[in-house]
């Protein structure tokens, strides 16, 4: 019963493996395939993360042992929280140094919030309390 | 574990860490080049959990930890403070291009060393036979103030 069980999770192990190797590989040709900053920050930041879990879910299937688990659980955590970090500060760095094409974004709030700002430098403190304003 | 999985799954992240490598080499700018390294990094950390899994060792988990967090840094690091470049810049230069930066900058030095020279900040002292390259420039520089530069020696 135990080498069934062996044998199973082994090979359990083995599809996750694949799927994260695969998921990984996704990534690495929407890296090269994307074409501008912002699709390729959103490639290095879901299909990358999601692999690099199956990959580490894999190796717990395979290793078994409560003290890999932990080391583990760190590693995604780490990923969780510092990968949209990185995607967020790479994107805002596109685009503050015009490395974004504008024609092709969908939803531009940051070109518009930044309009607003600079108007507001520039403009007389009354334009605060336009009703236009107020409500977006 | 059935080897042709592991060898798969080796040559898609092979295959990934050389698809990130072309995007380092060709990225228009630094920060896609950031992007490109963080799955390069990805697909070494999965590169060395592969190997852990295939041979059931738990001691390269450490690697694993450490990588993780390097590639954050790297990246955070580029973006923060290395993003803004100068047009023309993420590209690499040519042979001839080089040849002539190294040039200017050859050049700029070269004229640094004859401006502090001018004002006498530990210049060389009068009548000391100087190298053939600044002799020239010097020795005429030399007739002209003749006549009042010589007092603040």
């Amino acid at each position: 019963m135990n080498d069934t069980l062996a044998g199973v999770l082994d090979a359990a192990s083995s599809v996750v493996l694949l799927a994260g190797a695969l998921l990984t590989f996704a990534a690495g040709v929407g890296v090269v395939r994307f074409p501008d900053l912002l699709a390729r920050t959103h490639v290095g930041a879901k299909p990358q993360v999601l692999g690099l879990m199956l990959v580490l879910l894999g190796l717990e299937l395979r290793l078994r042992t409560l003290s890999a688990l932990w080391v583990m659980v760190l590693v995604v955590l780490f990923q969780l929280l510092t990968s949209p970090v990185t995607a967020h500060m790479v994107s805002r760095a596109g685009f503050r140094t015009g490395k974004v094409d504008h024609d092709r974004l969908v939803v531009d709030e940051l070109t518009r919030d930044m309009e607003r700002a600079d108007g507001d430098v520039e403009g007389p403190r009354v334009d605060r309390g336009r009703p236009g304003d107020a409500t977006t | 574990m059935i080897l042709p999985v592991v060898v798969a799954a080796a040559t898609l992240l092979a295959a990934t860490a050389v698809l990130a490598l072309v995007r380092v080499e060709k990225g228009p700018s630094m920060l896609d080049r950031t992007v490109a390294l963080d799955i390069l990094t990805s697909a070494l950390v999965g590169a060395v959990a592969l190997e852990a899994a295939w041979s059931r060792r738990i001691d390269t988990l450490p690697m694993i930890l450490a990588l993780a967090l390097v590639g954050f840094v790297g990246s955070v690091t580029i973006a923060r403070f290395a993003s803004v470049e100068p047009e023309g810049e993420g590209r690499l230069l040519t042979r001839e291009e080089l040849a002539a930066l190294e040039a200017a900058r050859a050049q700029e030095a070269d004229d640094d060393l004859h401006r502090h020279d001018d004002e006498h900040h530990g210049g060389t002292a009068t009548g000391e036979v100087t190298g053939d390259d600044g002799t020239g420039r010097r020795g005429e520089r030399e007739a002209g103030r003749h006549d009042d530069g010589e007092a603040t020696r």
